[in-house]
């Protein structure tokens, strides 16, 4: 009946010390999330109004600067104050993302997240736009194989994997023994 | 053994999914009076003005209820509960045993008694149906009153403007959004109001629905007449209790539960705008009308029918408002009062305004508009009841953020998830 496990999940982290403020890692999420996928000159080379938004928020004050990202939380708030239905964490692979078609631009999501992660995205409608952790790009995220000195590291934690579908693929295999 | 969910909204799909984390076959049945798949309640005044079609007023995915295993009786109302044969009496006389009981039967429209509410287009602002009935009258050019300047009410407003309704919105306050708004706020918003041509008139109310069968226009307590061919009333909702009343459950305002969600009656669970839970911030148990709270909720009575000893109580009010081209967000008290500290930035060229209820050492409540990125970490300082002494000075201040705590703080909070 228990249907909760430990999963390791992937995590991205900062190191302020070694952070130099270059921001190449904003440009290569951009670029990756452009429709120019990871073409970097062709991403930037028009002023478009369609270029996304990065999905990494780097903070500075000098000498001090970091980027943040989602933490993909365990518990994430987020989802849970969504007011649509439109962010939901996959059970699956722990990623938390926002459902374009759905969500409506409210920004409730903006007033519960801890880490102040979610933009603002006027582009087309009002959306929320947030890291989705390049699961477009098999999951490696740009960021991080990207920063020049290493400031970026994917981390593991584990997890309590037990969401729907996990409890969903019990009823299959239940009801495929019965 | 079975789970009984009287309810199918936010708090509902939050006991589903609590549930379902720890116990994949007892079956749940899910109750309620309206007739559809769950939808996002504030979604209708998206659906009112145009913003979103039917088929995205859904909740959660359209194959929600198989893939939880829940039966869903749907377009039926609840009539009685009798705790001690553990059922529920359902309009049609049949009855559900359960094993475990959720209440999640939300809140009802708050109206005062009003000569003239049972001529036709007058409405309220709580259902998908209200809206469906709505959208019939509320063609362009036509005139509306809404009575009623809070969160809901505007929302209509906005829909309303959406659609090119001419619109009037009355309130008994000398200000809009009463509970969250100061004089400042109300200005800000004000304004953007009046530049969609949306009339507001504060410090009245109204007296009487004039008309034939239909309404026809409104008489204000100062005698006034406006007339308009349909009248939304938004005075707030109350705990609808109306299921469990004169029952031995323990109500005041609304269900009262403790931070398991239990109500004085054992197996019986109550959550979202029906029940009374703890606020942490205001030191009581109130009832807490908003999604998050009521996910979280639901999500707890879930996680604690299911037999996990799960707590929450970490309620408080939180909102974030769009209203024509306005954001706005706020979180906690809204309200100053003894031994809280204010600190509020106005700044007029960019049309942004924030503010800062600071109690002892800690952040209990802020009101932000327009810039409003990042809000989530105050709502985190609230929450974690943060001792925010060493950085007080930065609350509201130009690119708040990580970088505004203290090092040992940001280090502990950016490893955090
Ligand atoms: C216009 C509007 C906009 C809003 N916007 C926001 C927002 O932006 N952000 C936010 O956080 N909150 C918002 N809210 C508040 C939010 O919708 C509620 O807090 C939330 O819906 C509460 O969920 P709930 O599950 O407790 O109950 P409800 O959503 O009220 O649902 C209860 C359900 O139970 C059913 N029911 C009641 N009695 C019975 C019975 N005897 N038998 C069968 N069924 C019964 C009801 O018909 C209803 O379907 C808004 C509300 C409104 C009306
Ligand atoms: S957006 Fe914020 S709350 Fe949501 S998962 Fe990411 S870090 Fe957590
Ligand atoms: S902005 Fe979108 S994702 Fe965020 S809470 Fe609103 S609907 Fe959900």
């Amino acid at each position: 009946m228990e249907n909760s496990n430990k999963v390791t999940r992937r995590r991205i982290y900062s190191r302020e010390e070694v952070c130099v403020g270059c921001r190449l890692c904003e440009i290569y999420c951009i670029a990756a999330h452009s429709e120019y996928k990871n073409d970097l000159i062709k991403t930037f080379k028009k002023i478009s109004k369609r270029r996304p938004l990065p999905g990494i928020i780097v903070e500075e004050r000098k000498p001090i600067s970091f980027g943040l990202q989602c933490r993909h939380c365990e518990e994430p708030e987020c989802v849970k104050a969504c007011i649509t239905g439109a962010m939901q964490k996959n059970p699956e692979t722990g990623v938390v993302t926002n459902d374009a078609a759905r969500c409506i631009g409210c920004w409730t999501c903006i007033l519960a997240c801890p880490y102040g992660v979610i933009r603002r995205d006027y582009r087309e409608r009002k959306i929320a736009s947030k890291c989705d952790f390049c699961m477009e790009n098999g999951g490696e995220p740009v960021c991080v194989k990207n920063c020049p000195n290493e400031a970026l590291y994917i981390g593991n934690v584990v997890e309590e994997s037990n969401m729907v579908e996990e409890s969903n693929r019990g009823f299959r295999e239940m009801e495929g023994r019965a | 053994m079975s789970y009984v969910i009287i309810g199918n909204s936010t708090a509902a799909v939050g006991a589903v999914e609590g549930i379902r984390k720890y116990d994949i076959e007892t079956p749940i049945v899910i109750i309620s009076d309206e007739p559809y798949h769950t939808y996002s309640r504030p979604l209708i005044s998206y659906y009112l003005g145009g913003k979103v079609a039917e088929e995205n007023m859904y909740y959660r995915s359209r194959d929600f209820y198989e893939k939880n295993k829940v039966k869903p009786i749907l377009g039926i109302k609840a009539k009685s509960v009798d705790f001690d044969k553990k059922e529920v009496v359902l309009q049609d006389e049949s009855k559900i045993q359960y094993s475990k009981l959720l209440i999640a039967t939300g809140g009802k429209p708050f109206i005062p008694p009003l000569e003239g509410l049972d001529k036709k287009n007058v409405f309220n602002f709580i259902k998908f149906d209200d809206v469906k009935e709505i959208e019939k009258v509320a063609v362009k050019g036509s005139r509306a009153v809404v009575v009623g300047a809070s969160f809901s009410g505007l929302k209509a407003v906005e829909a309303l403007v959406q659609r090119g309704v001419n619109v009037t919105v009355i309130d008994i306050m000398d200000r809009i959004m009463p509970r969250v708004f100061d004089e400042t706020a109300s200005s800000i918003a004000l304004k953007t109001l009046r530049e969609h041509g949306v009339e507001v008139l504060l410090k009245t109310t109204v007296e009487k629905i004039i008309g034939g069968e239909n309404a026809e226009g409104v008489i204000l307590k100062d005698g006034r007449e406006l007339p308009c061919n349909f009248i939304i009333l938004a005075m707030g909702v109350r705990c609808n209790t109306d299921l469990v009343k004169d029952t031995k459950l323990k109500i005041n305002r609304g269900i009262v539960v403790d931070d398991r969600m239990r109500t004085n009656i054992p197996d019986v669970y109550a959550a979202g705008d029906a029940a009374e839970g703890y606020n942490f911030i205001e030191g009581r148990n109130m009832e807490i009308a908003i999604i998050p709270n009521a996910y979280r909720q639901g999500e707890t009575a879930g996680e604690n029918m299911a037999g996990k000893e799960r707590l929450f109580n970490k309620g408080f009010i939180m909102n974030s408002m769009p209203l024509l081209g306005l954001s706005i967000i706020s979180a906690g008290l809204s309200e100053s009062g003894e031994g809280i500290r204010v600190k509020a930035i106005y700044k007029n060229r960019e049309n942004t305004y924030k503010k800062f209820y600071i109690r002892d050492k800690k952040l209990v409540g802020y009101l932000l508009i327009n810039d409003i990125d990042r809000a989530g970490i105050y709502t985190d300082l609230i929450r974690r009841e943060v001792d925010i002494s060493l950085f007080e000075d930065r609350l509201g201040e130009e690119g708040f953020g990580f970088v505004s705590l203290p090092k040992e703080m940001r280090k502990e909070r950016m490893l955090g998830g």
